[in-house]
């Protein structure tokens, strides 16, 4: 396996201006985040609403340059790609939005959608990208009249399908998918989560998954990378996180999951408190407000990635053996019962 | 879309596909369908058979004409419309105050004001549009610049602005019509830049840049036919509001000169025997109303009609 897409010290630093004569606050939206993705695996990204997901994607997808830090992406080095680099790698990296109803313009037939990237990248002839156009709705399983129609004549799965349709006109490697189900009915989720497993397997993409939802990323994902606050906490295969989460974040996070048969779900870790404004973010861990492991160092220091076992974590908690196993944390807070 | 359909739909590729049509005849099909939207709404249709009347009266002028439309007559000064009593037959909507047929007037003055509303609009609305595209999409200190010298022109009475112009450039149709265009323009700027900062944060949008789209094609191709709506109407109501500004120059004399026969300037020049001779100031201005309804109406249906939201499969 070969690393397809490298990401080192990443940040993302938004300013946002706060009139003429005062100075701009800087957002650091992403900061120093690394990862690798390798070539055919669904790395997912998961965290809460403002850590950073949406930010990453716009980075991968070069719809936003990193303020600092180092993207390759199919070995080409996104900093000094030349414009032919650049334009190559438009048709390595795609993307699927959150949104179905906002990703196609309402004024372009479906046809015309998934003709467009055709155009602007390739010689085709009408006919040929016609014809392209037509086997790509059937790829994804929409039907051949559906080419002359209007977006808003679709219900928000098939918009969905001609979205993924319209990303993977140009044969890409990679897909970035930000939260491309978490608008659909949870009966047209599953649909299109097999439509995308589906086209993985065939056409051996690499996917970048993110969510919020843990239920669909256990289904989905092949490694899975916790975010908080701009930062990634913990980065472990699937099958490992849902067994043995060691950031007192993820276990948070997994606790808070629905489950299926509420009697099933025992006690849950509950987490007080924000989530801290990025503008202004806690000194040391970023999560040490929050956690009920933290102590001193974890005020000051900041902790890095390391290695434990298959899974790679941020807390200085778990590198002290601190931590208790994690069924030992869920029995920890027993939940009254009336 | 259910499984059993998505499956149907694979096992049906290939056998099914739509017979492809000759080039030829997909505009030909476009312009069906649009006709099809269009003629939907009964007013606008009505509007567009009245514009068209108007246009052929306009083209067809010295042919159906009964008198030269300058020409003076000293035996019939102030002669009313054939049906009421002292009318002639020969003058079927009576005479002005020097004696020239009205009929015959209007005919002509049709030309100039269809002229006039042409022009002006297309000045407006593509100086407008190429603006507004601007500094919505680019921002910054562009769009600032640019605004802010809108709002200066905006902050003049249009009239006022327009008269100013036109004492600049010297009196006359032409210039009449610049000095207009000018004046309306800033209001399309508005309206297009307005449209392009909602669009433009559309994920649709982002979308066509991941694909490779550069930034004129992100303007013109994808943001731009989203904004059209209100344009359209904009335009329409334009198209009135120039006829109008071009009779009020007309009338402090610095648009169309005396003879010419510009409805707005008919207008102004019988103002003073409104109570005397009803029919000199009223058939220029019904004439003005029902060609600025008719217009107004085919803008409203034209919006529709090219509205995909509002089109069935």
């Amino acid at each position: 396996m070969t690393a397809i897409v490298t990401a080192k010290n990443l940040s993302q630093i938004y300013e946002l201006k706060r009139g003429m004569f005062a100075k701009p606050l800087a957002l650091k939206a992403v900061k120093e985040t690394s990862f690798t993705v390798e070539q055919g695996e669904t790395l997912a990204i998961v965290g809460e609403s403002g850590c950073g997901k949406s930010t990453l994607a716009r980075m991968l997808t070069m719809i936003e340059p990193p303020t600092e830090g180092e993207l390759t992406i199919d070995g080409i080095r996104i900093a000094e790609a030349s414009d032919s680099d650049l334009k190559r790698l438009r048709s390595i990296v795609q993307i699927v939005f959150q949104n179905p109803y906002g990703a196609l313009n309402p004024r372009q037939k479906v046809g015309a959608i998934l003709e467009e990237p055709l155009k602007i990248n390739t010689s085709l002839s009408a006919a040929e990208r016609r014809e392209r156009a037509e086997k790509m709705l059937a790829e994804v399983g929409l039907r051949p009249e559906h080419y002359g129609r209007y977006p808003h004549m679709f219900s928000g799965g098939q918009r969905q399908r001609i979205a993924i349709a319209r990303a993977i006109m140009l044969e890409p490697k990679i897909l970035v998918l930000d939260e491309p189900v978490s608008a659909l009915d949870v009966s047209i989720q599953a649909q299109i989560l097999n439509l995308l497993a589906e086209l993985q397997e065939r056409l051996g993409l690499t996917y970048i998954f993110i969510s919020h939802d843990l239920s669909v990323v256990r289904h989905v994902a092949t490694r899975v990378m916790v975010m908080y606050l701009g930062r990634p906490v913990e980065i472990a295969p699937v099958e490992e996180l849902y067994a043995n989460p060691l950031h007192p974040y993820t276990r948070a996070l997994l606790a808070a999951t629905p489950a299926a048969r509420p009697g099933r779900r025992g006690a849950r870790q509950r987490l007080t408190g924000e989530l801290p404004s990025p503008i202004n973010p806690p000194t040391g861990c970023a999560f040490h407000p929050r956690c009920p492991y933290a102590d001193e160092r974890t005020k000051r220091e900041r902790p890095e990635l390391t290695q434990h076992g298959k899974t790679m974590v941020a807390c200085f908690a778990v590198d002290e053996g601190r931590l208790p196993p994690p069924d030992a944390a869920v029995v920890e807070t027993p939940e009254p019962r009336a | 879309m259910s499984h059993i359909e998505a499956q149907e739909a694979e096992a049906g590729v290939g056998e099914s596909l739509p017979d492809r049509a000759p080039q030829k005849s997909v505009r030909r099909q476009m312009l069906a369908e649009f006709w099809f939207y269009f003629s939907e709404n009964k007013g606008a249709v009505i509007g567009l058979c009245v514009f068209a009347l108007v246009v052929i009266i306009a083209l067809a002028a010295p042919i159906i004409a009964p008198h030269s439309p300058t020409l003076q007559n000293r035996d019939a000064l102030l002669i009313p419309p054939f049906w009421e009593d002292g009318g002639r037959l020969s003058y079927l909507l009576g005479t002005d105050a020097v004696g020239r047929d009205i009929l015959s007037r209007l005919i002509f003055g049709a030309r100039y004001s269809l002229f006039i509303g042409v022009i002006v609009v297309v000045i407006a609305v593509s100086l407008g549009i190429a603006v507004g595209l601007i500094a919505g999409y680019v921002g910054g200190w562009v769009d600032t610049v640019i605004m802010r010298v809108m709002d200066i022109i905006l902050a003049f009475p249009s009239l006022l602005l327009a008269l100013v112009l036109v004492a600049v450039l010297g009196p006359g149709l032409t210039n009449a019509m610049i000095a207009i265009a000018l004046v309306l323009q800033p209001h399309f700027v508005r309206l297009t830049r307005a449209s392009v900062m909602a669009e433009k944060q559309r994920d649709y949008v982002t979308a066509a840049r991941v694909v490779g789209a550069g930034p004129i094609r992100l303007m013109v191709v994808t943001i731009l036919p989203n904004c059209l709506g209100p344009l359209i109407v904009q335009a329409t109501l334009s198209f009135s509001n120039a006829i109008l500004d071009a009779a009020a120059l007309g009338f402090l004399g610095m648009g169309a000169q005396p003879p010419t026969p510009e409805w707005g300037t008919m207008l102004a020049e019988a103002r003073e025997f409104i109570l005397r001779a009803w029919w000199v100031v009223t058939f220029p201005g019904v004439a003005i109303l029902i060609t600025v309804l008719a217009i107004n109406l085919v803008g409203d249906g034209l919006r529709d009609a090219l509205d995909p939201k509002m089109k069935r499969s």
